[in-house]
């Protein structure tokens, strides 16, 4: 499904603040995989997730998504394939235009957009009965600006968006970590119903351990823009938090310095 | 101080408030909808004027040049829109590169400075001459009032579509809208074409209403477009919620711009002091956001909740 070959990419290259952010970085999912990502600050989570989002060309390497190499695509292009929540809730949606609105500029992802209407009658039908899924309330709402939602609302109505047209690849990126500890469970919820639902091929960041080892079906960890800790099938399902510290000591020869992470 | 005099003054500042307005819904597209300061409208209004003059003396008709002025404008935003996203400069600056380069194109296309035209001898549609004593359906208040409407139906139209959805969805978020596959390139270009295609449009009736196009008739048009957007909002804001209504207030908030400044006309006022004046107005209503977060955000934050609710 998702084919990262040896992707390097370096910011600021030249300067006192270069930084090699992706070294040779590899990895492939399968269909229907849902993998964690975990690591610390700076270790490419979020690198690679804009890499496969192509929200800036790659120094070196190959993107394959479904067998099309999308290396070269503009990030607008690449939309078709993927589905993206980000870590700050004002990201993923219009805070001008309202949950409708959203939805159905979310429904025209990878289309033409012409003068069709940009939301018809059928489709409000459709997202009433889609918003029930967050059991939210937001059904009743649905002219409402996005602006005024709390940010664990926008994160679900981000949710729906990205999986309104089956995406070949939904990427989260600490899509839960702006939200207070109850909010955030209750959007984890229903990220699992939505990509069971739909059977989704899934690459989840999270700084939360504990999350990383009950969702999905793999687990890896990076540093230094590489996958130091690679965990699938009945070991991932056996996984405690203090086994993935043990094995992060003995993968990299330091402590894991992040008590959020541990603790959260 | 004779009351005669303003009342006479009244209905001209009215019309020239009203094709001023055409430009303000423009610069409403780009400052308010794609979030864009796009200075280009200090020369597209020009070159709206002088293309619309020019056609018009060669002796094309007056509709048939008025399209041609908006065609004009609309080339007018693809040069900054391609200087914004192709050649990646600043938006301000982008503008600021087309302004400056339409100066000599406008001055091209009238080969002077200034060229009038003589409505006794042309078709015009809108003009100065025809404020009193014509039938209504001849006054330029009335022609340009119509003119609105008809805009704003189409543009309520357009930002409705999903092409439209699409540019308002760039100018809110742009990372959004490219996450969901919307060429935001694309969208500024054509928001931008659309908004001095207006621009284009008002300068032809602006010119056909004063008699003439001149190099300079430009001169700070963005503030005046900002200006009516401000006192639009100002004013309208609480009354009109939806999109064509906030449309027609900009217009309106033109024509207050007008009248305030033919009062303080009247009142005496020298009128070489009326730029500055209107660029301190722009300035004091630009700055009330940024007030209001550091002087009063307690006391923002309850009054904002209790209207949005």
């Amino acid at each position: 499904m998702l084919e990262i070959r040896n992707v390097t990419k370096v910011f600021n290259p030249g300067t006192v603040n270069e930084k090699l952010a992706l070294d040779h970085f590899s990895l492939t999912l399968e269909d229907g995989d849902f993998v964690t990502v975990i690591g610390g600050n700076g270790a490419g989570k979020s690198t690679m997730m804009n890499a496969i989002a192509g929200v800036w060309p790659v120094d070196e390497g190959q993107i394959l998504i479904d067998q099309v190499d999308v290396t070269r695509l503009a990030e607008h292009r690449r939309a078709r394939f993927l589905g993206r929540v980000f870590q700050d809730p004002m990201t993923g949606t219009a805070g001008t235009m309202g949950i409708e609105e959203n939805l159905a500029l979310a429904k025209r992802r990878g289309a033409r957009r012409f003068l069709g209407a940009g939301i018809t009658r059928k489709e409000r039908e459709e997202y009433r009965e889609l918003l029930k899924i967050l059991d939210l309330g937001l059904e009743e709402r649905m002219t409402t600006k996005v602006e005024l939602l709390s940010g664990g609302q926008r994160q679900a109505v981000t949710l729906l968006m990205a999986t309104l047209q089956k995406p070949k690849l939904l990427l989260l990126d600490e899509h839960t970590a702006a939200l207070d500890p109850k909010t955030a469970a209750k959007v984890l919820e229903t990220t699992d119903y939505i990509v069971n639902k739909d059977k989704l091929t899934t690459l989840m960041i999270t700084h939360n351990m504990k999350d990383a080892i009950t969702h999905g079906n793999r687990l890896i960890m990076l540093m230094d823009g590489k996958i130091i800790l690679d965990i699938r099938g009945e070991e991932k399902k056996k996984l405690t938090v203090e086994d993935l510290l043990h094995k992060f000591e003995a993968a990299s020869g330091e402590e894991f310095a992040n008590d959020k992470a541990i603790l959260g | 101080m004779n009351v005669l005099n303003l009342f006479n003054a009244l209905p001209g500042a009215a019309a020239q408030g009203l094709i001023w307005g055409i430009m303000a819904i423009g610069v409403y597209i780009t400052y308010r909808i794609l979030d864009f300061a796009d200075l280009t409208v200090d020369g597209s209004l020009c070159t709206g004027g002088a293309v619309c003059i020019m056609m018009m003396i060669s002796g094309q008709n007056v509709f048939v040049s008025m399209l041609a002025a908006t065609a004009a404008g609309m080339v007018t935003g693809l040069a900054t829109g391609l200087f914004h996203t192709f050649m990646g400069i600043p938006p301000i600056l982008s503008g600021i590169l087309t302004q400056l380069s339409l100066y000599s194109v406008n001055l091209k296309i009238m080969g002077k400075a200034n060229q009038s035209i003589n409505v006794d001898k042309y078709g015009l549609l809108v003009s100065l001459r025809y404020i009193k004593g014509v039938p209504f359906y001849k006054n330029p208040i009335f022609v340009v009032a119509v003119s609105i409407v008809l805009l704003v139906v189409v543009l309520y139209w357009f930002f409705g579509t999903e092409l439209g959805c699409s540019l308002r969805a760039t100018g809110c978020n742009a990372n959004m809208s490219r996450a969901q596959g919307i060429n935001t390139n694309f969208s500024k270009v054509l928001a931008l074409m659309i908004s001095n295609g207006l621009v284009g449009l008002s300068g032809a009736f602006l010119s056909q209403y004063q008699g003439f196009s001149d190099v300079n008739m430009g001169r700070g048009a963005i503030v005046i477009g900002l200006a009516a957007v401000i006192i639009g909002e100002a004013v309208f804001g609480k009354v009109f919620h939806n999109f064509g209504f906030k449309l027609i207030g900009v217009a309106l908030g033109s024509i207050i711009y007008y009248l305030v400044l033919q009062i303080v006309i009247w009142l005496g006022a020298d009128p070489d002091y009326l730029k500055m004046f209107s660029a301190l107005v722009v300035a004091f209503f630009l700055a009330i956001p940024e007030w209001k977060k550091r002087f009063f955000s307690g006391a923002s934050v309850k009054k904002g909740g209790k209207s949005h609710a």
